[in-house]
């Protein structure tokens, strides 16, 4: 019990001190707000405001007025809801990929480069390979012959494309830090290779590692939007992505009273993407203790 | 008499750079007792520098061996192995970029104390910490535990390294220039502390420098060896050294440095060079390496034949033609 | 009696940082005579190459001068007559361009970086010198080059081989060298150097020092230079200034200073660099660490590494005046200040 007791004062005591950090950084600050508001609306927004269910002739493509904030679909249904009932997969992916992807990068990229020789050779051959590979039509192709029918798979199969890259600039990082004075102080001290990257290396890369999930999230959100944008990704729920890809279907963009429909849903996916970046600029004095001036 | 600590036999290291061949460290022979002090001075480029990372284990030698304990360390397994790469460590010379400037002092102190075993708990680690760090004279050491790199000193951040490089209990410590990025005020103590550890705990130290007054100072007890092109072209006894230096290079070398003294060093008779132009390590010269610039070259046999590092008078080695023609 | 060169009055210069403002150069009061070398002693965060800095009009944006002034005064060859004042710290634009190069020029620390990788060595040459206004005529390029290769030479470099060779064909101190041959170009009366020999080896380091010597006999300019290196002083000043906190604590003749300094900091300092011919008993360690200059102690800023401190230095700040001919300190104890070396013993 007591440990628990420590563990939880010390995790509230850390989150304090970052938040802390956060706010000195006022684009960061905001970034960190935006990104929890929209992680918060997508993810409970549904249960208050669930998606209708019918549609409403009489208020088809109508632009923003105030019983509808942003309009209404070809449906006659509301933007704002569909909006918020929209975020949950595109949240869900920018995180599974994310976060999927940097992990297996990141292993991959300093054993790569902390252990060099043949390991190393053999990883970037297979890296250089992969990188070669069009990954936008492996997409489409793939999806013609798996069923996607969830987010889940989807990101996991994104994650298994973009890792090389990343792995990539993880390895570059590392090998410039693999020279550095105090890791060889460490490898004298006999710690071990997997103490040294784990505990000694990585945690110097820490914002690096940071801001590059970020950008991946982003990057990942871009080419869901673009695959179902296409088409290509026929899955069932309604998401951003596919609000913007109903609607240009529906003619939307030769008709100036609907383009709200295919508006909204594209000011939530910038502004997540804004959101998310913001926070990011701000994630270098979190990790540096360099830059804290005092917490 | 006992078998050294470490012995270097007929040690070389070659580089390629760029498709060339480098040869940084050419034909080392040295032997380093328990509890010595030696220092290695020479210029830049003189192998000083790989020929410590060479004895620390942190660069395999091209040819040659090098022997801890009397086993070579370049084929000893386990718990030997263990013992040397725990037995000799280094201490860098950039006080900036020798920590981890995530960790602070005393997690950069408790990680080796932990793997290793040598504490069990917070309390027993938190006690050797402490200890070290009384070593090394940062004291009050709660002063320092929670303290950052960059909230350090350079004076202080190399105390924090001699004491990382402390807690594994090494027999000897290689410290490449590791006072040459430290104010000018506070060298003498750093080096005071290194005496003492040879004194308090038998641990010898090998002091990298190019400053030939640095080394005196600090060498006063032990050896100075001085280092050319990659070769040892004299060793002895510092003070002989000194106040008896019979390589040329040697001589030219005490001749030209500057001294903290107007009326001394105004008054210091120079020892001109045959040429200014310091040969590439590319292209080294034939025979010895010094004849092109030696005040002394005698002709042919220094321009093919390169001199073998042999005793020599007041009980240095030296490696000059010229001086050995004397001896014989 | 020539007026000096070079007269820096209470120059004061200050950093704007993140934690605060960094009072890098306090009330800085010293003069070059014609022709005479002098030589600002002092370690990290003294603010030494803040001074140097600012005297040719070089700090960066961040820094202010908050204060004082810096006289250049210009001599007419061969004449004990002064010629024009100049302000320095007002100087503007072309203005500015002349006096740099052509009255005083400078060399600076990382020597081996301040040349542009792909141009030659001639074109350094070529290149300052039209910069600074020199260059305009058919007849004047002939001359500019006879002169810089009789400056290279000068520099104990091979000129024509230099002329023609880019940076990277050359060794550190050579490139040293060539910095110090393009410094003299214009023919300045006054040579700025700031740690001409730091990160050279031995035999280079001689190789500058005579260099230095030699040019001085030559062309007579006066220098000041700013280093770390007690025996760089030792051989080339005629005056020596220790720097400490942002300011002059002893400035005297040489061979005074060093054989009886005055200031518990000069003191030290001498007494701990070993020296070959000397017999290295009693050598010491100042204790302690140089101030914040964010948040500097009050009085004197050298009391709490002081053993002397009483509560005079504590309070008052400590003023730098004349204790004998030529020779200047700052502290309020110091006609026993070589007591310090009994606490200093390490």
């Amino acid at each position: 019990m007591h440990i628990f007791y420590n563990f939880v004062t010390g995790f509230w005591q850390e989150s304090v001190k970052t938040l802390k950090i956060l706010s000195r950084n006022k684009m960061g600050l905001f970034g960190f707000i935006m990104t929890t508001l929209i992680i918060l609306i997508s993810f409970g927004g549904p249960l208050l405001w669930p998606p209708e269910t019918s549609a409403n002739v009489a208020e088809i493509n109508k632009a923003s007025s105030a019983q509808h904030w942003l309009g209404t679909d070809f449906q006659g249904q509301d933007n704002l809801r569909k909006v918020i009932n929209g975020g949950k997969d595109i949240v869900i992916i920018a995180l599974l990929t994310g976060v999927l992807s940097m992990l297996i990068a990141v292993v991959v990229g300093s054993v790569s480069a902390f252990v060099g020789g043949r390991v190393d050779s053999i990883l970037m051959e297979f890296v250089n390979i992969w990188l070669t590979i069009p990954k936008f039509p492996l997409l489409a192709v793939l999806a013609t012959v798996l069923a996607l029918k969830d987010v889940v798979t989807l990101s996991v199969l994104m994650a298994i494309l973009d890792w090389p890259a990343l792995a990539r600039q993880v390895r570059s990082q590392v090998l410039s830090l693999k020279s550095r004075e105090y890791i060889e102080a460490a490898q004298m001290l006999d710690l071990g290779t997997p103490q040294i990257i784990f505990r000694e290396l990585l945690p110097n890369m820490m914002s690096f590692i940071a801001i590059s999930t970020i950008f991946e999230m982003t990057h990942a959100i871009y080419q869901q939007t673009g695959l179902v944008f296409l088409g290509i990704v026929p899955y069932s729920s309604s998401n951003w992505g596919v609000m913007i890809s109903a609607a240009e279907r529906r003619g939307v963009l030769f008709n100036p009273q609907a383009a709200w429909s295919i508006l909204a849903p594209m000011a939530a996916i910038v502004l997540f993407q804004l959101a998310l970046v913001s926070f990011a600029r701000s994630l270098d004095e979190v990790f540096n203790p360099r830059l804290r001036t005092s917490v | 008499m006992s078998e050294p600590l470490i012995a270097l036999e007929h040690v070389n290291r070659t580089f390629m750079v760029k498709g060339q061949t480098i040869k940084a460290v050419n034909d080392i022979n040295l032997n380093i007792s328990a509890g010595d002090i030696l220092c290695l001075v020479g210029e830049s480029g003189c192998g000083k520098t790989t020929t410590g990372k060479m004895i620390a284990g942190l660069l395999p030698t091209s040819s040659g061996r090098i022997l801890y304990r009397g086993k070579d360390i370049a084929t000893i397994k386990h718990s030997d192995r263990k013992e040397y790469r725990l037995g000799v460590q280094m201490v860098h010379q950039d006080p900036y970029a020798s920590l981890n400037p995530i960790q602070t002092v005393y997690q950069t102190l408790a990680a080796p104390l932990q793997h290793h075993s040598f504490t069990r708990g917070e309390a027993e680690t938190k006690r050797r910490v402490r200890e070290l760090l009384e070593i090394v004279d940062l004291t009050p050491p709660d002063d320092f535990l929670e303290k950052y790199p960059h909230q350090l000193s350079g004076g202080q951040r190399q105390r924090v390294s001699v004491a990382r490089a402390l807690t594994v209990h090494p027999k000897f410590i290689v410290a490449d220039e590791a006072v040459s990025m430290v104010d000018v005020s506070i060298r003498i103590s750093l080096l005071k502390m290194f005496t003492r550890l040879k004194d308090e705990m038998g641990v010898g130290v090998l002091l990298i420098t190019h400053d030939l007054a640095l080394a005196k100072y600090f060498a006063w007890g032990g050896r100075i060896g001085v280092m050319y092109l990659g070769r040892l072209v004299e060793i002895g006894s510092a003070r002989e050294v000194v106040n008896h230096p019979q390589h040329p290079y040697t001589e030219v070398l005490l001749s030209a440095i500057p001294e903290a003294d107007p009326d001394a060093t105004r008054a210091k008779k120079r020892i001109e060079l045959r040429s200014s132009d310091m040969p590439s390590l590319l292209q080294l010269p034939t025979g010895c390496t010094f004849h092109p610039r030696c005040p002394a070259f005698m002709g042919e046999v220094c321009e093919k034949v390169v001199p073998p590092l042999e005793k020599a008078d007041w009980g240095s080695d030296v490696a000059c033609h010229l001086v050995q023609s004397h001896e014989s | 009696m020539p007026e000096p060169v070079l007269s820096v009055r209470d120059l004061s210069i200050a950093y704007q940082a993140r934690r605060g403002q960094v009072q890098a150069v306090r009330n800085i009061s010293f003069d070059v005579e014609r022709g005479e070398s002098v030589a600002l002693i002092g370690e990290s965060g003294s603010g030494k190459t803040t001074v140097g800095l600012g005297l040719m009009h070089l700090l960066p944006t961040t820094a202010k001068v908050f204060g004082g002034s810096v006289i250049y005064r210009h001599h007419v060859n061969g004449s004990d007559s002064t010629g024009r004042e100049i302000e320095v710290l007002s100087l503007k634009g072309s203005n500015l361009r002349q006096f740099r190069w052509h009255e005083c020029a400078m060399v600076f620390q990382s020597a081996l970086n301040a040349l542009n990788p792909v141009l030659r060595i001639s074109e350094h040459f070529i290149d300052t010198a039209k910069a600074h206004g020199y260059l305009s005529g058919y007849q004047q390029t002939a001359e500019l080059q006879e002169r810089s290769l009789k400056l290279l030479s000068m520099v104990r470099l091979d000129p024509e081989r230099v002329w023609r060779s880019f940076p990277h064909e050359l060794s550190g101190g050579m490139r040293q060298r060539v910095l110090i041959a393009l410094a003299l170009l214009l023919e300045p009366q006054l040579l700025i150097l700031d740690e001409p020999t730091t990160a050279l080896d031995i035999l280079t380091q001689r190789n500058i020092i005579d260099v230095l010597k030699e040019l001085r006999q030559k062309l007579g300019f006066a220098m000041l230079f700013i280093s770390h290196d007690l025996a760089l002083a030792a051989e080339l000043a005629d005056r020596v200034a220790t720097v400490y906190a942002g300011e002059i604590i002893e400035i005297g003749n040489v061979r005074t200073v060093f054989r009886h300094p005055y200031h518990p900091y000069t003191i030290g300092l001498i007494k701990a660099v070993p020296t070959l011919t000397g017999d290295n008993a009693n050598l010491v360690s100042v204790p302690g660490s140089p101030p914040d200059l964010i948040q500097l102690p009050t009085g004197c800023k050298f009391h709490p590494r002081c053993p002397l401190a009483d509560d005079r230095c504590r309070r008052e700040e400590t003023k730098l005046t004349e204790v004998e001919a030529g020779h200047k300190v700052a502290c309020w104890h110091w006609t026993h200040a070589r007591e310090v070396l009994k606490t200093y013993q390490v």
